[in-house]
């Protein structure tokens, strides 16, 4: 972009054509992105996982380690971009989607991570996540739940079960918890998924995808605080049990599950039902296909209200949409604007309107 | 076709220095626009000029309503002025609440021109009067001007194909072209603007040239007016000129700014009066590469704009009082992360949500010391509209030198008031432009330059830079998160030497007049006006009497307390409850004395002229009487709204 004196405007280094030839001679591994600095969570935290596995995706992408940022807010997982060697900013609580999309503004090339937690996003930051997602800013946003507050030591957090006994609701809370992909989908996230710290392979493959999309992408990883919740998905998530009590989804295939992939989900009526494939007269054929491109968010709303012990709880991604990206969307009104009434001229806008002369 | 006016016949014309006129009437009938109409033709004639505009919070108040009242001040003179004026000369009041609302601040003798036909008994009610103010005779002792002007200028629209609402909301153009006439100007300027602004329909277009030719017409033809009034140019220094609010310059500045930086303006925002003019301004310069984002809420503004600092870009967010106290915590971040940021206060009154639209200096203390933790920020203060310009560019060369969040502190007063504003030569203004870090041979996060204590700005995308910032405590040099005691002790000297160094880098406190003598009054911000008129007036009497105004809050300048011990006394005006004066005792142990109101309104020149002359005749100046202020409020006048 130039300014009204023909000068070269801009904010610094963006993808330039240089880094984009370094890309290709350059081939990074997980070792490029791990940083100089010690990670302190606590020994068995889920965060080690998920950090692992950001480090292990990071190089898939072909982008250039100065070209990506992580950006999060307060809590356990806001230590997360310390250890990445990339750009990094711990910034408040809350409030690190509204830094990422200054940051996007600024630099629309950037690749840009938000780092967070089920109390950062949710219930202090829940506004700013909110309308972060409406706006299709092209952010990553990885949630940690782990529904409680880890760092300031075991309170309730918005995703913790109702009557859930915590330091700061002792007889149990009274706080109906919120089902974060169901946020995501009501304020209109472009990719919204979900996997587990524990599942890596899962994992990979979903941060995989969430950094290829465009536009707001929300994944939220189930993770387990082993010092203040431990075990808050173990009912589902161990090796064990998992294959009967997760769903995983896979676009444009037939919802089953079940370690004899005998298990499916049907719909009846307004509602998914669980069935068995052979009993009753079940077929693949009366599941639910799972269409993560559907315009409409009905499906991926259904999916995410399903949860253990009732349903299957749903990992992968539950919609994948396109629709223009809030950046893309201000460079386009600036541009349209230079092309419509040429770049601005501040000599002449400081004299618009009536003007005279004192001699 | 041309109105320039001819002389008038039979009628004496009368050359006046100064005349202040104040337009008032509900906030339906156009009185901003009759104001900034006249304020224009004022200002290309030449005159210098000094405009306040009143008007209510409410969008729409019930018609003819007390609380529904919208004054427009403008005082234009042939030599040079610094308030909209202490009291008006000529008060055009449309309705009675309008009249009653006023009235208190017209001195006897001052020239009161009526709508007669908007004085109907459901009108006197709604304005709380028992009696017609017309007919009781309590207005014996103003100039009563009482003229049908809904009849007069209905009957100028006969023919137009409107309703009759519509040629209602015409009449504020027939005062305003009896105002033309009564003071010689030529209704050019008002016709070019009404066609630029109407030319797509004929009909309103043609309605309020008419409406304006009418009211020019009848000062000519009636009788009623023995005496037009000439009040030449004024003699600025020479340039080009145009009209200018604070918020226009505020906005203005840092479009150049930042272009004078190299770096695109990114701006966060949440809509609040009295700052959101600044954000309708910056969105219409996108063809300047200035990207604007209207932000979810105070926070998410003042986040985006840290967020495009650290991208590379000159991050700016702008609000009043109750936003900048949603802020402090993020301003805090830009603290210890010691990237640039402008913050900008446009100050209304307080607490809470006060009176929005009206003026206040309250949040100096607030920009001083509202954050947690000891958290240092330069602070900067525009003393009239035009200086809103200068200190935006101001603003920009601080934050981008010293890596800092800057606060900018305008107000209601400066933000809506208006001055001729000389047109710089941008070619002029200094290079802003500072370097990007690029060497990673040389970078370390927090390795700072040894003149400015400055942090080197390593921008995400350049290659080998790569590193962790965060609100965290910072180990000194690297940058790395440390609780280590001695290095929090090292940093948090480190940010107050970096502030404090500026005022190495700032013009001394300039005094106007001599540079010691019996009083000198100190200010800052909105308040110049007054204090500049009133020490000139007593400098005039013989008094040695000097003024000096700070416009860095923050540093103070390095001469301030040299400057404030070579009087006998200090005197600080401030529309607040002495927030200065608190700053200037505690930092140099001075005993000045405040002079304080906190009433919506700017400092009539009397006011501060008389608390002088008691600090002269050796009197406290908590004694001095302001003038009564007669003007029932609202709420006293029935509690509507």
């Amino acid at each position: 972009m130039t300014d009204g004196n023909g000068n070269g405007s801009g904010n610094g280094a963006k993808l330039s054509p240089e880094n984009a030839q370094v890309l290709e001679t350059l081939q990074l591994t997980r070792k490029d992105f791990v940083s100089d600095q010690e990670v302190r969570w606590c020994p068995g935290c889920g965060d080690y996982s998920i950090l692992a596995q950001t480090q292990k995706t990071m190089p898939d992408f072909g982008v250039p380690r100065e070209n990506i940022v992580f950006v999060s807010g307060i809590g356990c997982s806001g230590r997360l971009p310390y250890y990445m060697n990339t750009y990094g900013f711990h910034s408040i609580h809350g409030r690190a989607p509204t830094l990422a999309t200054g940051l996007k503004l600024a630099n629309p090339a950037l690749m840009v991570w938000v780092i967070t937690g089920d109390g950062d996003a949710l219930s202090i930051g829940g506004n700013h996540i909110l309308h972060s997602m409406r706006r299709n800013v092209d952010i990553k946003v990885i949630m940690f739940n782990n529904r409680i507050y880890g760092l300031t030591k075991g309170q309730a957090s918005p995703t913790s079960e109702l009557g859930k006994k915590t330091k700061s609701s002792p007889v149990g809370t009274v706080d109906y918890p919120i089902q974060p992909l169901s946020v995501a989908l009501a304020a209109e996230a472009s990719f919204v998924a979900r996997s587990v710290d524990t599942h890596t392979e899962h994992l990979q493959e979903t941060l995989e995808r969430a950094g290829r999309h465009h536009g707001s992408t929300f994944v939220e990883v189930l993770q387990n605080c082993n010092i203040f919740n431990d075990g808050a998905y173990r009912d589902f998530t161990e090796r064990d049990v998992r294959d009967d009590r997760m769903l995983a989804l896979e676009h444009g295939k037939p919802m089953i599950f079940g370690k004899e992939r005998d298990k499916g989900i049907r719909l009846n009526g307004l509602h998914p039902e669980v069935v068995t494939i052979g009993e009753n007269d079940v077929t693949e054929a009366d599941l639910l296909v799972h269409d993560e491109e559907a315009q409409d968010p009905y499906l991926a709303y259904m999916l995410s209200r399903m949860w253990y012990p009732d349903f299957p709880v749903p990992v992968g991604v539950l919609r994948r949409v396109s629709r223009p990206t809030h950046d893309q969307l201000v460079v386009g009104q600036i541009e349209d604007a230079i092309t419509r009434q040429g770049a601005g001229d501040l000599d002449k806008l400081i004299l618009a309107g009536e003007t005279w002369k004192v001699e | 076709m041309t109105t320039e006016t001819e002389p008038h016949k039979d009628v004496e014309v009368q050359e006046l220095e100064r005349v202040t006129i104040r337009f008032a009437g509900d906030s339906g009938d156009g009185m901003q626009l009759t104001g900034s109409q006249f304020t224009r033709t004022a200002a290309v004639f030449g005159n210098d000029i000094s405009t306040l505009p009143d008007f209510p919070a409410e969008i729409r108040a019930p018609a003819g309503s007390l609380p529904g009242v919208s004054g427009f001040q403008i005082s234009f003179s042939s030599a040079e002025i610094y308030t909209p004026g202490d009291a008006p000369d000529v008060l055009v009041a449309m309705n009675p609440a309008a009249l009653r609302t006023n009235i208190g601040e017209l001195p006897p003798g001052g020239a009161l021109i009526v709508n007669g036909d908007a004085f109907s008994a459901n009108n006197l009610k709604k304005a709380g009067y028992e009696a017609n103010p017309l007919q009781d005779g309590s207005l014996k002792q103003y100039n009563v001007f009482e003229i049908p002007i809904s009849t007069l200028n209905t009957r100028a629209l006969e023919g137009l194909d409107m309703t009759s609402k519509q040629v209602d909301l015409t009449k504020n153009f027939f005062a305003l072209g009896l105002m033309f006439w009564l003071y010689e100007r030529s209704m050019d300027p008002t016709l070019r603007w009404i066609e630029d602004k109407f030319g797509a329909k004929p009909v309103i277009a043609e309605a309020n040239m008419r409406a304006l030719k009418a009211g020019y017409a009848f000062g000519e033809t009636t009788e009623m007016f023995h005496t037009t009034y000439r009040v030449a140019p004024a003699k600025l220094a020479p340039g080009t000129y145009r009209n200018i609010t604070g918020n226009e310059a505020t906005a203005l500045g840092f479009v150049v700014a930042a272009q004078k930086a190299g770096r695109e303006l990114v701006y966060g925002s949440y809509p609040i009066t009295p700052a959101s003019d600044i954000l309708h301004q910056l969105a219409t310069y996108k063809n300047f590469g200035v990207k604007t984002f209207q932000a979810e809420d105070e926070i998410a503004a003042i986040g985006s704009a840290i967020g495009a600092s650290y991208g590379g870009a000159l991050g700016m967010t702008a609000s009043s009082g109750p936003g900048i106290a949603l802020k402090s915590e993020a301003m805090n971040l830009a603290v210890m992360v010691e990237l640039p940021l402008i913050v900008v206060d446009v100050q209304r009154a307080g607490p809470s949500t006060g009176m929005p639209t009206k003026t206040e200096q309250t949040d100096l203390l607030m920009a001083m010391f509202g954050r947690n933790g000891e958290s240092p920020v330069p602070i900067v203060a525009p003393a009239t509209p035009a200086e809103c310009f200068d200190y935006a560019i101001e603003a920009v060369r601080l934050a981008l030198k010293y890596m800092t969040p800057v606060i900018y502190l305008s107000d209601g007063f400066l933000a809506n008031g208006s001055e001729p504003w000389r047109i710089p030569n941008l070619a002029d203004l200094g290079n802003l432009a500072v370097a990007n870090h690029t060497d990673k041979a040389t970078f370390q996060p927090y390795n700072r330059d040894p003149d400015t204590l400055a942090r080197p700005w390593a921008v995400p995308g350049t290659p080998g830079l790569e590193h962790r910032i965060g609100g965290l405590e910072k180990a000194d040099i690297t940058g790395n998160v440390s609780y280590d005691p001695e290095n929090h002790h090292r940093m948090t000297m480190l940010r107050a030497a970096k502030v404090e160094g500026i005022a190495d880098d700032i013009p001394p406190l300039q005094v106007f007049g001599a540079e010691q003598g019996d009083v000198l009054v100190v200010g800052w911000g909105s308040t110049y006006g007054a204090i500049r008129s009133a020490v000139e007036r007593l400098q005039a009497e013989g008094w040695a009497v000097s003024h000096a105004h700070l416009r860095h809050m923050n540093p103070l300048p390095e001469n301030t307390e040299q400057v404030l011990r070579s009087f006998k006394h200090v005197l600080v005006p401030e529309v607040n409850l002495g927030q200065l004066s608190l700053l200037l005792r505690a930092k140099f142990l001075i005993d000045v004395q405040g002079l304080n109101k906190v009433r919506g309104k700017p400092y009539r020149i009397i006011e501060i002229k008389q608390a002088v002359e008691a600090l002269l005749s050796g009197q406290p100046v908590d004694d001095v009487k302001f003038p009564a202020d007669h003007t029932p409020s609202p709420s006293a006048g029935g509690g509507l709204a």
